[in-house]
Order: structure tokens, then C-alpha cells, then sequence
């Protein structure tokens, strides 16, 4: 009885924190309106910057909550990310075929998505060890293999969604995009239904839950960890080569900058939920194009003052609207059968 | 005779340094409850961890229905009508209960969950066997018993024949238990049927059919209930003429040693785990706490003995004041601390013996001197409490955590009993030990009341409270609900008390 009421202040809670993250919500379209009517070009263009600078985090805050909700702490985002853009630009040097240098930035990411969950569920290493030596095999090796003055025939263009497209505010920054922005809004989704509307997906929230129960009940720990840290990977694959075949269209050393590490903050921020991340890396994203559109218009402000606003922005978000949020249980812990 | 539906022929399991399980056979009728009796390491768990896949035997076979049957992983043992609730439950404490019970076993239209089809059949299973439970709570929002319940229903989703209860009873109240029984029946009528794993002598006689005896890896006996009494089957158990009565005098309770008034803990949530809580302990008594775990004896104990901060109240020892998280202080003054948890909180894992013998002086004269450690006094105190307190080690520079469980509570014991102590705290001393082991703590403890030491025993083990103690307070949701006098209450008066419900028989009388 007692138990039953308490579910239900907890439902309350939820809701109450719910009006803070839709009260921020509203306060930013306010802005963004009011903007519009102020300079429609520019509000257009800074949302259009605000989703180039989110997909890279969408996708590799998936990543990590593909890795994590299995018990898997991936730290080396960064890493699958930059080799991932790295062999998806030079297969587009090389041969011209965009497609192709798609599938293979895919295939990169998962296939250290593999070598991820080989260390940490076959060998049993500290994951955040693992993650590390990910992050310094990829900035060694692209940083040696690549070719100054390499050039590309092209990269990926935007696909104009009809009249959707001509719609004020929203239309230029949503329906006017190359595809691995509509597909990192589509896994999204996609990743939301799956986690908590499948099979799969509650065995995989179980087994980083707690993975002697899932265990019990004639699941395995292994395969689910291994196939969840794979499919991680080719997202995070997929991040780089949104860099280097749609966003950039060049490749630089170090070009992720830090993006794989801001993409392990988004999905805290998330909580752990594909949505949830999905908000807050545009969140994220729009603090970004906000501080270069700032900069950009001359603001009589130190540009060190400017270039701290997404960083502000976050930490006052997450100390004031998003409440506690709970990692899976086991995960960075390995799991041994007896 | 009723048809053999389970049976392991010869089970043999070996860990490192220990034969688990040694020609194990064992026969489980149809519609029966098997009571499988033993102490602490008899190797009942491991047996019930084989025949659920767990664990793989070394050799032997196991047969299902009259044939064998390979059981590798868990999966096969579940495909073959086996379920197992563990002792540890198996929950997923963030999922809610309907996730619980279909993980594993999941309805669904493709790869999509059918939670509406589920939460149908979950609910029509829990009106047939009674196990009343709301499948969307979240599971550790639940109490323990509902729990149970929810592990219960996880079996029977899953169309179980043969379900393995491993110590289920020992984080219920007498209530629960009897409640958790008249379930146990429900399920035979309807054909299951059920091996018990226990240590709990009266539980076997009110609910088994048949009896196994194992100890030391081995079956000793096997029984029917209306053949033996309680004497008997401990004798069977531990291998040699057991006395399950502490022997002890009447108290002679002199002055109030250790005091506690007020005493009021709010968690983080700003709830009260421990409510306004009073109490004194007097020289030469025992006072009992009895309660279920979880109503917060824990955090009260944690508080008394200076390990956690306490919004209000005030603890005396022989009355001073003693100041808040001041362990050290409290020590000093004469406090001695067997802590529930001994690898947290009562040993340091990986250093030898003697460290461990010194943990409360190892600061003071003939151990140190002048801030210089004294080896040779340490080894030899070390040398001295190993025999006083018989503790079976290789060698006094062993570390702790090599030892057993039962010796490990008898380093703790040996250390803070061997000082010249004024209250004694034990929380839980005898979790988790061997009947021999508790023999000796029972006795230490009635020993040091006797030589005018306030003892206060936190237990969840109804038994042993009632064996010790001359008064006993029961605690329920943070607050000491009665407080009776030992020679007057009854085990069913106190089993009440400790669900809460002759509460609020009183506040209905008072309103």
C-alpha cells in the first residue's frame, strides 16, 4: 500500500521537474520567435548551425547509451569518431564514391566497437583504460597516415524536402539536409522504441542493470554486451563521417575536438534516454551557434566571455532542471560467471 | 510412492580448496516440499546452483522424469520447467514489477512487447495462487516480501514444474513467512513441486513433506517431520550433540550504561529512517532489538556508535555526552562494536591478523610507544586472542579475508571483547555462521553481561533474540514501536509488532 503511494509521489516529482524542462522549452522558442521577427536570415541561420553543430553529438551520445545501457563504458567516442572520419574521407580521395566512404566510416566505428567489447568483456580490462587506448591508437595513426593537400571530388548535399522546407523558422534548419542529419534524427527515434518497446531492448537494459539476474533468467551477458558495443560503434562511425562527408568535407588532425567527450556529457544530461540526449545536444548545439553568431556580429563583449556560453548554459541546466540522473548499474564493471 | 519427477545421481563439485558437493543424490517427488537442511557451507546452494545451470558439476547426472537430462546454463534448466528464486533476489531494482517477470520470457508481437497481454496474465497468476501484487510499482520501491512475491510469480510466468526456494525466509517476518508457507502449499495442490533450502529447524517441521540432511557436501540423513523434533535434526546437522538453549541466569541490571534519547535520522529525501528513537541499556543486561531489515535498525546502529551523523537526539555512555561521528572518543569510553557488515566495517581485508586485532589500540601502550609501533607486543597479543578466541587460522600473519566467515566474526569478537569494554553493540553477530560458531557468541555475550556490560544485540533473527535478551524493543519503520520484557513476550506478539500491524491495532484503540 505504502509502496504504491510512494510510486505515485515519484510520478509527481517526475512531472514537477517536467514544467522546469518545459518551461525552459518555452522560453527558448520565445527567443527564437521573437528573434525571427527581429532578422529572420540570421535566426534561420543560426538554428541551421544549431543542427550541424548537434548530429555529431546526437549520434555519438547514442553511442554511448547503446555501450552503456549493456553495462559498457565507452570513453572512446572520440576515438571511433576520428578514425571514422579519417578512412571515410580517404575512401572518398580515393575512389570519388560517397556512398561507399559512408559504409566504410560505419563499418570503422563498429568494427572498434568491437575491439572495444573484446577488451572489456573477453579480457576483462578497465574499460575506461580501454576507451583511452582507443582515443591514443586514433590520434596516432590518423595523424601519421594523413596526406596534406589530399582533395575530395565532393561531399554529401542537402536534400530539400518539398514545401516543407519553405516553412518560416524551422523550415531551412529541418528540411533542408543532407542524409546522415535525416538519419540521425530517424535513430533517434528508432533507438527510443527500441529500448523501451522491444524485447532486445529490455534485455539489454537488464543485462546493465544488474547482469547475474538477466543471467538467470537465460540470457547472455556476453553476446548482449558485445552486439550492444558494436552497434554503439557504428554510430559513433556513423558521427565521423557526418564530419568529413557532410559537415567539413575535409579532414583535419584532431578535427573531432573533444566532440566524442561533450557527446559522453550530452548523454548524461539525457539521462540515458535517445531523446533526452537528442534535446540536449541541440541544446547544446544551439548555446554554440548562438556564441558564434555572437561573435561573429561584433558584440561588445571579450569573445572569451561569448565562447563560455554553451559551457554556462549546460552547467545551469543540468544543476537546475534535470534533477539526479542514474547511470545504469553495472556498467565499467565486467561481468564473470562462476 | 508418488512419481520421481527430479533427481542427481552422484553430484560431484569441487571449488579451489573445498569439495562443495560429494556424491550428492537426491530424489524430488511430484507435489511434494523437500526441505534440504544444512548450515552455512553444507553445500545446499551449490547443489540448487547445478540443478539450475549455474554452476556445472564436476560428474554425476541429473535425471527429470525418469531420464537425464544436460542441464549447462540456466536456459536449459528453465526450459525444462525448473525455477529458482534465489537468495539474493534476481530483480532488477530500477525495472517495475511487469518487466521483472517477463524479462526473459517476454510476450510480444515481433519484436515489439505486449506489456497489456502481460500485465493480463500477470494479474490472472496472482489471483490464482493469491501472491497479490501491482505490476507496474517499481521493484525496490517494494518491501521485501512483496519482492518475494514478484520472484515467485517470475517462476510461475514461465510455467514452472519444479521450483527451488533458496533461504527464502530469511528476510521475512514470522507473518511473511507463515503467509510465504500457505503459498508453498497453494503451488503443491496445483501440481508444483518445491525444494526448500533452509537452516531454520522449526520451518522445516511446520512445512516439509521429506527431509535431506547434507552437511560438509554430503547427505547425512534424510526424514519425514512426524519422525523427528527440532533436537534431533540439529544433532543431524551439525554432526554432534547441539544445545540450542543459551543457558543463562536471571539479569541483574544495575546502572544505566548506555543511553539514547531522541534520536531522529532524516535521509535525503528529508524521510525519517530512524524517528525520534529512546532507549537505555543498563550494566548486566541484554537488550534486544528485533525488527525486519530495512526499518532502521542499520542507520540507528550506524549513528550509536559515532559512524553516521544523526540530525537530533543524544547518545550517553555511562552518562556523558558522547559528540557526533566521534567513533574514536566513543571507543575510549568503553564502547565495543561487532558491526553488521564485517568487511566493511569490522576488518581491513588485506592486512594480517595482528593489524586486525589492533584496529581499536593500536595507538596506545604496550602497542605503541611514543607513536612507535610495538611488533612484537602486537604479534603477541595476536598469538594470545587467536587461541582464547579459537579462531582457525594458518598463522597470525594471515589476512583477514583468507579466513572464513565464522572466524573472521571471532577476530571481530576477539578484538572488541578482549578490552575492557562497558556497552557492547553487536549488530547481527551470527549472520551468515555455522551453528557451532553462534554457540560461542551466544555464550560470550551472556558472559559479558554477566560481568556487568550493557549489551545491546541488533538482530533480524527472531530466535536469537529471544534466546539472549531480557528485554526487547521492536523497531519498525524507524521507530521502537514496544519495548517488552523477555520472560513476558511471545514470539507471535513480537512478530506483529515487527510487521507493524499491533501498531496500528493500538493508534485504532486510541482513535
Amino acid at each position: 500500500m505504502s509502496a504504491i503511494t510512494q510510486t505515485a509521489e515519484n510520478n509527481n516529482r517526475g512531472k514537477n521537474k517536467n514544467w522546469g524542462t518545459w518551461g525552459l522549452a518555452a522560453l527558448i522558442t520565445a527567443v527564437i520567435i521573437f528573434a525571427y521577427f527581429q532578422n529572420p536570415n540570421v535566426t534561420e541561420a543560426v538554428l541551421a548551425a544549431t543542427v550541424r553543430y548537434s548530429i555529431p553529438l546526437i549520434l555519438g551520445a547514442l553511442c554511448g547509451i547503446y555501450c552503456e545501457r549493456a553495462g559498457i563504458v565507452n570513453v572512446g567516442i572520440e576515438g571511433q569518431m576520428l578514425m571514422a572520419a579519417f578512412l571515410a574521407y580517404m575512401v572518398n580521395v580515393w575512389t570519388g564514391n560517397l556512398l561507399l566512404a559512408l559504409i566504410v566510416g560505419v563499418l570503422t566505428g563498429a568494427v572498434i566497437g568491437l575491439f572495444l567489447a573484446f577488451l572489456s568483456v573477453s579480457v576483462k580490462l578497465n574499460q575506461i583504460i580501454g576507451g583511452t587506448v582507443i582515443n591514443i591508437l586514433a590520434t596516432g595513426i590518423t595523424g601519421f597516415f594523413y596526406v596534406v593537400g589530399s582533395t575530395t571530388q565532393g561531399k554529401l548535399g542537402p536534400i530539400v524536402l518539398g514545401p516543407l522546407a519553405s516553412l518560416p523558422i524551422i523550415g531551412r534548419a529541418l528540411f533542408s539536409n543532407a542524409p546522415i542529419t535525416y538519419m540521425a534524427f530517424i535513430l533517434v527515434a528508432v533507438s527510443q522504441v527500441v529500448f523501451f518497446h522491444t524485447r532486445w531492448g529490455l534485455r539489454t537494459r537488464a543485462v546493465g542493470e544488474h547482469p547475474r539476474a538477466a543471467d538467470t533468467l537465460g540470457i547472455n551477458v556476453f553476446r548482449t554486451r558485445y552486439v550492444s558495443t558494436i552497434i554503439g560503434g557504428a554510430l559513433a562511425g556513423l558521427a565521423g563521417a557526418f564530419l568529413t562527408l557532410e559537415g567539413v568535407g575535409s579532414f583535419e588532425r584532431g578535427m573531432t575536438n573533444g566532440r566524442g567527450f561533450i557527446a559522453l556529457a550530452v548523454m548524461i544530461f539525457g539521462k540515458w534516454n535517445p531523446i533526452g540526449a537528442m534535446l540536449a545536444a541541440l541544446l547544446f548545439g544551439f548555446a554554440n551557434a548562438l556564441q558564434t553568431q555572437l561573435q561573429f556580429m561584433g558584440v561588445n563583449v571579450a569573445h572569451q566571455f561569448i565562447g563560455m556560453i554553451p559551457y554556462v548554459l549546460t552547467i545551469v541546466v543540468v544543476s537546475g532542471f534535470i534533477g539526479r540522473s542514474r547511470p545504469p548499474a553495472a556498467e565499467g564493471t565486467p561481468y564473470e560467471k562462476e | 510412492m508418488a512419481r520421481t519427477i527430479l533427481e542427481t545421481k552422484d553430484i560431484n563439485k569441487s571449488f579451489p580448496g573445498t569439495q562443495a558437493n560429494q556424491n550428492v543424490s537426491i530424489r524430488l517427488e511430484e507435489g511434494e516440499v523437500l526441505a534440504l537442511l544444512g548450515e552455512n557451507g553444507a553445500g545446499k546452494s551449490t547443489l540448487m546452483n547445478i540443478i539450475y545451470g549455474l554452476y556445472n558439476q564436476d560428474d554425476g547426472e541429473i535425471w527429470l522424469d525418469g531420464k537425464p537430462y544436460a542441464i549447462n546454463e540456466p536456459h536449459d534448466a528453465i526450459a525444462a520447467g525448473i525455477g529458482m528464486v534465489h537468495q539474493h533476489f534476481m530483480l532488477i531494482p530500477v525495472f517495475t514489477v511487469l518487466e521483472n517477470i517477463m524479462l526473459g520470457a517476454e510476450v510480444a508481437n515481433g519484436p515489439f512487447l505486449d506489456k497489456a497481454e502481460a500485465r493480463k496474465r500477470i494479474i490472472a497468476l496472482s489471483q490464482d495462487y493469491g501472491l497479490e501484487v501491482d505490476p507496474d510499482a517499481i521493484v525496490e520501491e517494494l518491501p521485501v516480501g512483496i519482492q518475494q512475491r514478484v520472484e515467485i510469480l517470475k517462476a510461475l510466468f514461465r510455467e514452472v514444474k519444479i521450483l527451488i526456494l533458496d533461504e527464502p525466509t530469511a528476510v521475512l517476518t514470522p507473518q511473511e513467512t507463515e503467509e510465504l508457507f500457505v503459498i508453498m502449499r497453494n503451488l503443491t495442490k496445483q501440481g508444483v513441486s518445491i525444494v526448500f533450502i533452509t537452516h531454520k529447524l522449526k520451518e522445516v517441521l511446520a512445512i516439509a513433506d521429506r527431509i535431506v540432511i547434507m552437511r560438509r557436501g554430503k547427505v547425512v540423513g534424510e526424514t519425514r517431520p512426524s519422525e523427528v523434533n527440532e533436537h534431533d535434526l540439529a544433532n543431524m546437522m551439525v554432526g554432534r550433540e547441539v544445545i540450542l538453549q543459551v543457558e543463562k541466569a536471571a539479569a541483574q541490571p544495575g546502572e544505566a550504561l548506555f543511553e539514547i534519547e531522541g534520536l531522529s535520522i532524516h535521509d535525503a529525501a528529508q524521510l525519517h529512517s530512524v524517528n525520534n528513537v529512546s532507549f537505555t541499556v543498563r550494566a548486566g543486561e541484554i537488550l534486544g532489538l528485533a525488527g525486519v531489515q530495512g526499518n532502521g535498525q542499520t542507520e540507528l546502529a550506524e549513528a550509536i556508535t559515532g559512524l553516521r551523523h544523526y540530525n537530533s537526539g543524544t547518545v550517553r555512555i555511562a552518562g556523558e555526552v558522547m559528540p557526533q561521528t566521534n567513533p574514536r572518543k566513543q571507543v575510549q569510553h568503553g564502547m565495543a562494536h561487532i558491526p553488521e557488515d564485517r568487511h566493511k566495517h569490522g576488518l581491513i581485508l588485506q592486512d594480517p591478523l595482528t593489524d586486525n586485532f589492533v584496529l581499536c589500540t593500536y595507538n596506545q601502550p604496550p602497542f605503541a610507544h611514543r607513536g612507535v609501533r610495538d611488533r612484537q607486543a602486537i604479534y603477541e597479543n595476536a598469538v594470545e586472542l587467536i587461541q582464547r578466541f579459537d579462531v582457525r587460522t594458518s598463522s597470525a600473519l594471515t589476512p583477514a579475508g583468507d579466513l572464513s566467515g565464522g572466524n573472521q566474526q571471532k577476530v571481530i569478537v576477539g578484538r572488541e571483547l578482549s578490552r575492557d569494554v562497558k556497552v557492547v553493540i553487536a549488530n547481527q553477530p551470527t549472520r551468515g555462521l555455522d551453528v557451532g560458531s553462534i554457540e560461542y557468541i551466544h555464550r560470550t555475550l551472556v558472559r559479558l553481561r554477566d560481568e556487568g556490560a550493557a549489551v545491546l544485540l541488533i538482530s533480524s533473527e527472531l530466535d536469537e533474540i529471544l534466546s539472549l535478551s531480557d528485554r526487547i524493543a521492536v523497531m519498525y519503520r524507524g521507530q521502537i514501536v514496544s519495548t517488552l520484557n523477555a520472560a513476558e513476550a511471545s514470539r507471535e506478539e513480537i512478530g506483529l509488532l515487527m510487521a507493524g500491524s499491533a501498531q496500528r491495532t493500538m493508534e485504532a484503540e486510541a482513535a
